[in-house]
Protein backbone atom coordinates (compact mmCIF):
# COMPACT_ATOMS: atom_id res chain seq x y z
CA UNK A 1 0.00 0.00 0.00
CA UNK A 2 1.62 3.30 -1.05
CA UNK A 3 2.04 5.92 1.61
CA UNK A 4 0.25 9.24 1.25
CA UNK A 5 1.82 12.33 2.72
CA UNK A 6 -0.59 15.23 2.56
CA UNK A 7 -0.50 18.71 4.02
CA UNK A 8 -3.23 19.82 6.43
CA UNK A 9 -4.87 21.73 3.60
CA UNK A 10 -4.86 18.81 1.16
CA UNK A 11 -6.17 16.36 3.76
CA UNK A 12 -8.94 18.75 4.81
CA UNK A 13 -9.94 19.35 1.17
CA UNK A 14 -10.11 15.59 0.52
CA UNK A 15 -12.16 15.12 3.68
CA UNK A 16 -14.52 17.91 2.57
CA UNK A 17 -14.93 16.42 -0.88
CA UNK A 18 -15.80 12.88 0.24
CA UNK A 19 -18.09 14.07 3.03
CA UNK A 20 -19.93 16.54 0.78
CA UNK A 21 -20.59 13.84 -1.82
CA UNK A 22 -22.19 11.54 0.76
CA UNK A 23 -24.16 14.34 2.44
CA UNK A 24 -25.44 15.48 -0.95
CA UNK A 25 -26.46 11.96 -1.99
CA UNK A 26 -28.27 10.95 1.20
CA UNK A 27 -29.90 14.19 2.28
CA UNK A 28 -32.15 15.48 -0.48
CA UNK A 29 -34.89 14.05 -2.67
CA UNK A 30 -34.16 15.19 -6.23
CA UNK A 31 -30.91 15.06 -8.18
CA UNK A 32 -30.83 18.83 -8.58
CA UNK A 33 -31.25 19.35 -4.82
CA UNK A 34 -28.55 16.75 -4.17
CA UNK A 35 -26.03 18.50 -6.42
CA UNK A 36 -26.84 21.89 -4.92
CA UNK A 37 -26.61 20.60 -1.34
CA UNK A 38 -23.37 18.73 -2.03
CA UNK A 39 -21.84 21.88 -3.52
CA UNK A 40 -23.19 23.97 -0.63
CA UNK A 41 -21.68 21.69 2.04
CA UNK A 42 -18.35 21.62 0.18
CA UNK A 43 -18.27 25.44 0.05
CA UNK A 44 -19.15 25.55 3.77
CA UNK A 45 -16.30 23.16 4.59
CA UNK A 46 -13.83 25.24 2.56
CA UNK A 47 -15.08 28.51 4.06
CA UNK A 48 -14.69 27.04 7.57
CA UNK A 49 -11.23 25.77 6.64
CA UNK A 50 -10.04 29.21 5.54
CA UNK A 51 -11.89 31.01 8.36
CA UNK A 52 -10.46 28.82 11.11
CA UNK A 53 -7.06 28.88 9.41
CA UNK A 54 -6.98 32.66 9.49
CA UNK A 55 -8.23 32.70 13.11
CA UNK A 56 -5.38 30.41 14.15
CA UNK A 57 -2.87 32.49 12.18
CA UNK A 58 -4.04 35.75 13.77
CA UNK A 59 -4.29 34.12 17.20
CA UNK A 60 -0.63 33.11 17.04
CA UNK A 61 0.75 36.50 15.93
CA UNK B 1 -36.12 16.16 8.66
CA UNK B 2 -38.95 13.77 9.39
CA UNK B 3 -42.37 15.37 9.55
CA UNK B 4 -45.34 14.20 11.65
CA UNK B 5 -46.74 12.08 8.84
CA UNK B 6 -43.45 10.20 8.49
CA UNK B 7 -43.18 9.70 12.25
CA UNK B 8 -46.64 8.15 12.41
CA UNK B 9 -45.87 5.62 9.66
CA UNK B 10 -45.65 2.04 10.92
CA UNK B 11 -42.33 0.21 10.83
CA UNK B 12 -42.04 -1.62 7.49
CA UNK B 13 -41.55 -5.41 7.58
CA UNK B 14 -38.01 -6.56 8.27
CA UNK B 15 -37.76 -8.40 4.95
CA UNK B 16 -38.39 -5.17 3.04
CA UNK B 17 -35.38 -3.26 4.33
CA UNK B 18 -32.97 -5.64 6.10
CA UNK B 19 -31.28 -6.99 2.93
CA UNK B 20 -30.63 -3.47 1.61
CA UNK B 21 -29.29 -2.26 4.96
CA UNK B 22 -27.13 -5.37 5.44
CA UNK B 23 -25.71 -5.18 1.93
CA UNK B 24 -25.19 -1.44 2.45
CA UNK B 25 -23.09 -2.22 5.51
CA UNK B 26 -21.04 -4.91 3.77
CA UNK B 27 -20.45 -2.97 0.55
CA UNK B 28 -20.73 0.83 0.74
CA UNK B 29 -23.55 1.81 -1.64
CA UNK B 30 -24.58 -1.85 -1.98
CA UNK B 31 -28.04 -1.19 -0.58
CA UNK B 32 -28.60 1.42 -3.26
CA UNK B 33 -27.47 -1.02 -5.96
CA UNK B 34 -29.94 -3.61 -4.61
CA UNK B 35 -32.71 -1.00 -4.72
CA UNK B 36 -31.77 -0.06 -8.30
CA UNK B 37 -30.34 3.36 -7.42
CA UNK B 38 -27.06 2.63 -9.19
CA UNK B 39 -25.98 6.24 -9.74
CA UNK B 40 -26.20 7.08 -6.07
CA UNK B 41 -24.70 3.69 -5.19
CA UNK B 42 -21.61 4.41 -7.31
CA UNK B 43 -21.14 7.83 -5.70
CA UNK B 44 -21.44 6.35 -2.21
CA UNK B 45 -19.08 3.50 -3.08
CA UNK B 46 -16.47 5.90 -4.45
CA UNK B 47 -16.77 8.38 -1.59
CA UNK B 48 -16.73 5.89 1.29
CA UNK B 49 -14.07 3.64 -0.28
CA UNK B 50 -11.99 6.67 -1.26
CA UNK B 51 -12.14 8.00 2.28
CA UNK B 52 -11.19 4.61 3.73
CA UNK B 53 -8.33 4.01 1.27
CA UNK B 54 -6.92 7.49 1.88
CA UNK B 55 -7.05 6.69 5.61
CA UNK B 56 -5.08 3.50 5.01
CA UNK B 57 -2.53 5.29 2.82
CA UNK B 58 -2.08 7.92 5.51
CA UNK B 59 -1.37 5.01 7.89
CA UNK B 60 -4.26 5.82 10.19
CA UNK B 61 -4.79 3.64 13.23
CA UNK B 62 -7.77 1.33 13.72
CA UNK B 63 -9.53 1.53 17.07
CA UNK B 64 -10.05 -1.49 19.31
CA UNK B 65 -12.52 -1.45 22.22
CA UNK B 66 -10.76 -0.63 25.46
CA UNK B 67 -12.02 -0.24 28.96
CA UNK B 68 -10.67 2.22 31.48
CA UNK B 69 -11.90 5.68 32.31
CA UNK B 70 -15.07 6.93 30.64
CA UNK B 71 -13.32 9.02 27.99
CA UNK B 72 -11.01 6.18 26.93
CA UNK B 73 -13.95 3.78 26.70
CA UNK B 74 -16.06 6.26 24.71
CA UNK B 75 -13.32 7.19 22.25
CA UNK B 76 -12.09 3.68 21.60
CA UNK B 77 -15.50 2.00 21.46
CA UNK B 78 -16.95 4.80 19.32
CA UNK B 79 -13.93 4.68 17.02
CA UNK B 80 -14.18 0.90 16.76
CA UNK B 81 -17.88 1.14 15.82
CA UNK B 82 -16.99 3.76 13.19
CA UNK B 83 -14.28 1.50 11.76
CA UNK B 84 -16.51 -1.60 11.68
CA UNK B 85 -19.26 0.20 9.78
CA UNK B 86 -16.97 0.44 6.76
CA UNK B 87 -18.01 -3.17 6.16
CA UNK B 88 -15.90 -5.24 3.83
CA UNK B 89 -13.20 -2.56 3.71
CA UNK B 90 -12.63 -2.97 7.44
CA UNK B 91 -12.95 -6.76 7.34
CA UNK B 92 -10.47 -7.06 4.47
CA UNK B 93 -7.90 -4.75 6.00
CA UNK B 94 -8.15 -6.58 9.36
CA UNK B 95 -7.94 -9.95 7.58
CA UNK B 96 -4.90 -8.84 5.57
CA UNK B 97 -3.18 -7.84 8.79
CA UNK B 98 -3.37 -4.05 8.72
CA UNK B 99 -2.28 -3.10 12.20
CA UNK B 100 -0.92 0.42 12.32
CA UNK B 101 0.02 1.56 15.81
CA UNK B 102 -1.23 4.97 16.89
CA UNK B 103 1.61 7.42 16.18
CA UNK B 104 2.14 11.10 16.71
CA UNK B 105 1.88 13.16 13.54
CA UNK B 106 -0.73 15.13 11.65
CA UNK B 107 -0.94 12.77 8.67
CA UNK B 108 -1.43 9.67 10.86
CA UNK B 109 -4.04 11.52 12.85
CA UNK B 110 -5.90 12.57 9.70
CA UNK B 111 -5.70 8.94 8.53
CA UNK B 112 -7.33 7.71 11.74
CA UNK B 113 -10.12 10.25 11.32
CA UNK B 114 -10.57 9.30 7.66
CA UNK B 115 -10.97 5.62 8.62
CA UNK B 116 -13.60 6.36 11.26
CA UNK B 117 -15.44 8.90 9.12
CA UNK B 118 -15.69 6.42 6.24
CA UNK B 119 -17.69 4.15 8.56
CA UNK B 120 -19.83 7.01 9.82
CA UNK B 121 -20.62 8.09 6.25
CA UNK B 122 -21.55 4.50 5.47
CA UNK B 123 -24.05 4.61 8.36
CA UNK B 124 -25.69 7.60 6.62
CA UNK B 125 -25.79 5.59 3.38
CA UNK B 126 -27.39 2.66 5.23
CA UNK B 127 -30.06 4.94 6.71
CA UNK B 128 -30.74 6.30 3.22
CA UNK B 129 -31.06 2.73 1.89
CA UNK B 130 -33.50 1.98 4.72
CA UNK B 131 -35.65 5.01 3.84
CA UNK B 132 -35.71 4.03 0.17
CA UNK B 133 -36.59 0.40 1.00
CA UNK B 134 -39.32 1.58 3.37
CA UNK B 135 -40.71 3.80 0.57
CA UNK B 136 -40.23 6.95 2.59
CA UNK B 137 -37.97 8.34 -0.09
CA UNK B 138 -37.45 7.85 -3.83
Amino acid sequence: MPKMNLSHFEAAMLFSLFTSVVLGVVTKRTDRERIEYGAYTFVCFVAALFGIGWLMYLGHR
Amino acid sequence: MANEKELSQPMPPLGAWAPAVALGWLIPGGGHFLLKRSGRGILLLLAVSGMFLCGLMMRGAMFTPQSGDLLTTLINTGGFIGDVFSGILYLLSAWLGYNQPDQAGAVHDYGTKFLVTAGLLNILAMVDAYEIAARRKE
